[in-house]
């Protein structure tokens, strides 16, 4: 065994994050780790790197046991991670993030042209094309995961660990990242794959092991289990299955609101666009090609250049992110990993954030109120927390996600546009999320959904609009909204039933 | 790159500019030996700024430099005073006592997980209060090294000086420029201001790397005590109180962001030489008050932290 754990504990105030969990990776393996929102999988990470001291149990790694005390001690003995809720140093270049902690140097002084090199060459595998000597904020999420992945590798002479690594990446760079992977396997490296993408985990995995409730509960070929097995294992219990017939939109066209014309030059071209009271709206596209430009026009956070919006009322004012919130739009960007949660801040502070900043300071929310909210949305959207006064940086990943989505909720906006909603959450919440759409849409509150999981949209659109080369391509609607008819709109321009409205 | 250093270049522009005002009023401003002044009247500055610099890209703050250099003239000139140790093994005893300091106040930043301001706040106080118990008047220094030094100089054309303890400066920015911009530490220093839980997941030792920044300081607040203490040829208990909040405007003015993890040490030294700049254009003018000084400081300041608010929606919005 390459590096095993034995009956690995670990506490945490009012969780048991870990128990007696005992785990195996073999070298050239894929070995994935699955389990829902809170299972306990980045905690076994952050045990076997150094980053967190283990209460209890034995780490080896080939038959010897070791204690790590920082994740520096890991590095050296060629253990690299990526770990979920870390893209890096965004005010570092990207060559300092590439080569932190191993830059080249002559007399202690760092070479920089060696560096970038060095960094170039680290990139050269993955498709990408930047200039590694600006610094990492001024790239994509994508890119600054890219880089995350290629710096893991680097340091990964044995075992290497992704926690989440595709849930910001587009399919061709998903593959990218196979294709290592797959390289790295055949070189004799052990890797550790944790994803909620099952089709992935299915796709590169070897072995499979699966905690619920910081339990071991079972490991075993991939090929041995199929994909309803897997995730009966994951969540104790078998999913249901949601048959629910979509409400039809209304459609009348009295409480739309028209937005014509809207783009910005340089990010999306002019489009034409009508939201119906009670409408999902998905869109579609590859990654950067305009999907994310356009929810930012449609939400004043870059303001539209051109064209008019209106609705009723006449024009809608959407200057600013400010305005469209006053005009009843909300948006959970797709970035919420640095940009939406304030982790000090408790589950519950979180949740009241928007609604509160929309009322405006000077009309604080009674405590009874924002309690009752809280533990509503924690209910509904299953967030596993021990109380609502958590502080959210110390929830799962996949639970942070679902307090974000809260907050947008409960601004209980007209208009809300998610980007990439159930990112990082378990197949269990993914599916109350949906449930969650439709039943806030029964209620007359229109949305726009961008994904990347077609069948995602499938679900639950009304209708989807594709976008390419930032242009809105084309429009599917009724018997036309099925992932095959999405997929073949993103590759080819020319089949497309019908042009934008 | 680009937006990053947009603040250094505005530093350097307006240094520029405000040196384009006062020679078109005092011509005589553009000549070796006003900037040879410049130099030495800031030196002590110039050189805190320097520790203080790499305190702040790192997150963090230091307030304990103003006392401590108070303490350094004040323990040089009673050790002098009082015994028969050559300087220059009081100096070297001296960086010893100010870097083991900043050490331990590192140390305690990390081990406690407490906040710098409350450490170095409470670094203030103890400072002050030791250069106290050593001396509660003034103690002049009359040692013969004394006067070598306050007499070494080198004549740049133009009949300027650049002394010793302008050169002295030169060199702790440029040292301060190396460890910064091209030493792992360095690199690591920024690592920590970018922050601190993800610099130690990438594998930054920043227990380590906190206890050298503070320390670094420490040397720096030593090193600028000696300097200061040439240049008065005097220990006094009560002297440089808030030089700690002129070294962090001078960081500011020079582009450092004052939340961490962005800055350049180049940026400082003009950022030092800025604030020197309006002070010898008030004695210049002759008519103009001393407050004026702070007056454009604190404008200065003002509008630095206003472009970098600019520049950080700027960022957001790209
Ligand atoms: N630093 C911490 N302090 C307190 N509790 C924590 C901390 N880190 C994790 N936990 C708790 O430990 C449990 C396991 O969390 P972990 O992050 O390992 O889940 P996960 O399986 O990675 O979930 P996800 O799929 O959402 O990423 C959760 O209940 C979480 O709230
Ligand atoms: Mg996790």
């Amino acid at each position: 065994m390459l590096l095993s754990t034995r009956d690995l504990t670990k506490t945490f105030p009012g969780t048991r994050a870990l128990d007696a969990v005992s785990f195996d990776l073999k070298a050239g393996e894929v070995h994935a780790l699955l389990g829902e929102n809170g299972a306990g999988k980045s905690t076994l990470i952050k045990c076997l790197t150094g980053a967190y001291r283990r209460d209890s149990g034995d780490i080896l790694f080939e038959g010897q046991p070791i204690f790590p005390q920082s994740t520096l001690e890991a590095q050296a003995i060629g253990i690299g991670t990526v770990y979920q809720e870390v893209n890096l140093l965004p005010n570092l270049t990207v060559a300092e993030n590439l080569t932190l902690g191993h830059q080249p140097r002559r007399l202690g002084m760092i070479r920089s042209r060696a560096m970038n090199a060095q960094a170039d060459e680290m990139l050269s595998g993955y498709g990408i094309d930047i200039d590694v000597r600006r610094t990492l904020d001024q790239y994509s999420v994508a890119v600054q995961q890219i880089v995350a992945i290629a710096r893991a590798v680097h340091l990964s002479g044995r075992v290497l660990i992704l926690d989440e690594p595709t849930a910001s990446l587009d399919a061709r760079e998903v593959q990218m990242l196979f294709d290592v992977v797959r390289d790295l396997r055949a070189r004799g490296l052990g890797i550790i794959f944790i994803s909620h993408f099952l089709d992935q985990v299915f796709e590169i995995s070897d072995r499979l092991t699966i905690l619920r409730n910081g339990r071991h509960i079972a490991t075993c070929p991939a090929a041995e289990v199929d994909r309803m097995q897997l995730i009966t294992l994951m969540l104790g219990h078998e999913l249901q299955q949601e048959t629910a017939t979509r409400a039809r939109p209304v459609a009348d066209g009295k409480d739309a609101i028209r937005f014509s014309g809207v783009g910005r030059r340089g990010r999306i071209a002019p489009f034409d666009l009508t939201v119906h009271k009670g409408e999902v709206i998905g869109m579609a596209g590859l990654l950067g090609s305009g999907r994310t430009e356009s929810a930012e026009v449609l939400f004043g956070a870059a303001p539209s250049d051109s064209g008019t919006v209106e609705d009723s009322d006449g024009p809608v004012d959407l200057r600013n992110p400010r305005a469209a919130i006053a005009a009843g739009f909300a948006f959970a960007p797709e970035d919420r990993k640095t940009d939406g949660i304030i982790a000090e801040l408790s589950v519950r502070e979180n949740i009241i954030l928007a609604l509160q900043a929309r009322r405006g300071w000077s009309r604080p929310i009674p405590q009874a109120e924002q309690i009752r909210m809280a533990d509503d949305y924690i209910a509904r959207l299953d967030i596993r927390t021990p109380d609502a006064e958590k502080p959210v940086g110390l929830l799962s990943g996949g639970n942070q996600q679902k307090v974000i989505l809260a907050r947008w909720l409960a601004t209980n906006p007209r208009f809300l546009i998610l980007d990439e909603p159930t990112r990082g959450i378990d197949v269990g919440a993914h599916a109350e999320i949906l449930r969650l759409i439709e039943d806030v849409v029964a209620q007359g509150m229109s949305i726009l959904v961008i994904s990347s999981e077609l069948d995602e949209l499938v679900a639950v659109s009304h209708r989807v609009i594709v976008v390419r080369d930032r242009q809105h391509v084309s429009q599917l609607t009724g018997e036309d909204v099925t992932t095959d008819t999405i997929v073949r709109a993103i590759a080819a321009p020319d089949l497309t039933p019908e042009a934008t409205t | 790159m680009s937006i990053r250093a947009l603040p250094l270049y505005a530093t350097i522009a307006i240094f520029l500019l405000a040196y384009l005002i006062c020679y078109i009023q005092f011509p005589a401003m553009l000549s070796t030996r006003v900037i040879g002044n410049l130099l030495t009247d800031n030196a002590y500055l110039g050189i805190v700024a320097v520790g203080m610099t790499i305190v702040i890209i790192s997150g963090g703050i230091d307030l304990s430099v103003g006392s401590v250099i108070a303490f350094s003239g004040v323990f040089i000139a009673v050790v002098l005073r009082d015994t028969g140790i050559h300087p220059l093994v009081v100096f070297a005893m001296l960086l010893a006592i100010t870097t083991a300091f900043g050490a331990a106040m590192g140390g305690m930043i990390y081990l406690l997980a407490m906040p710098p301001f409350i450490v170095t706040l409470a670094g203030m106080f103890l400072a002050r209060g030791a250069s106290y118990m050593l001396s509660i008047d003034s103690v002049p220094i009359a040692d013969p090294l004394y006067q070598l030094m306050q007499r070494a100089y080198y004549v740049m054309p133009g009949r300027g000086r650049l002394t010793l303890l302008g050169m002295i400066m030169i060199m702790a920015v440029v040292v301060g420029m190396i460890v910064l911009h091209r030493t792992r530490f360095g690199t690591n220093v920024y690592a920590l201001g970018g922050g601190e839980a993800t610099a130690r997941l990438m594998g930054v030792a920043v227990g380590r790397t906190t206890v050298a920044v503070y320390a670094f300081s420490g040397f720096m607040a030593g090193l600028s005590g000696i300097v200061f203490s040439v240049y008065t040829s005097a220990g006094y208990p009560l002297a440089t109180v808030g030089v700690e909040l002129s070294a962090i405007a001078a960081v500011v003015i020079g582009g450092t962001l004052l939340t961490g993890g962005s800055g350049y040490m180049f940026g400082t030294l003009i950022g030092v030489l800025t604030m020197g700049l309006i002070q010898t254009y008030i004695v210049f003018d002759g008519s103009l008050s001393s407050w004026w000084t702070k007056i454009v400081i604190g404008g200065l300041l003002l509008m630095f932290i206003l472009l970098q608010k600019g520049l950080l929606r700027l960022r957001i919005h790209q």
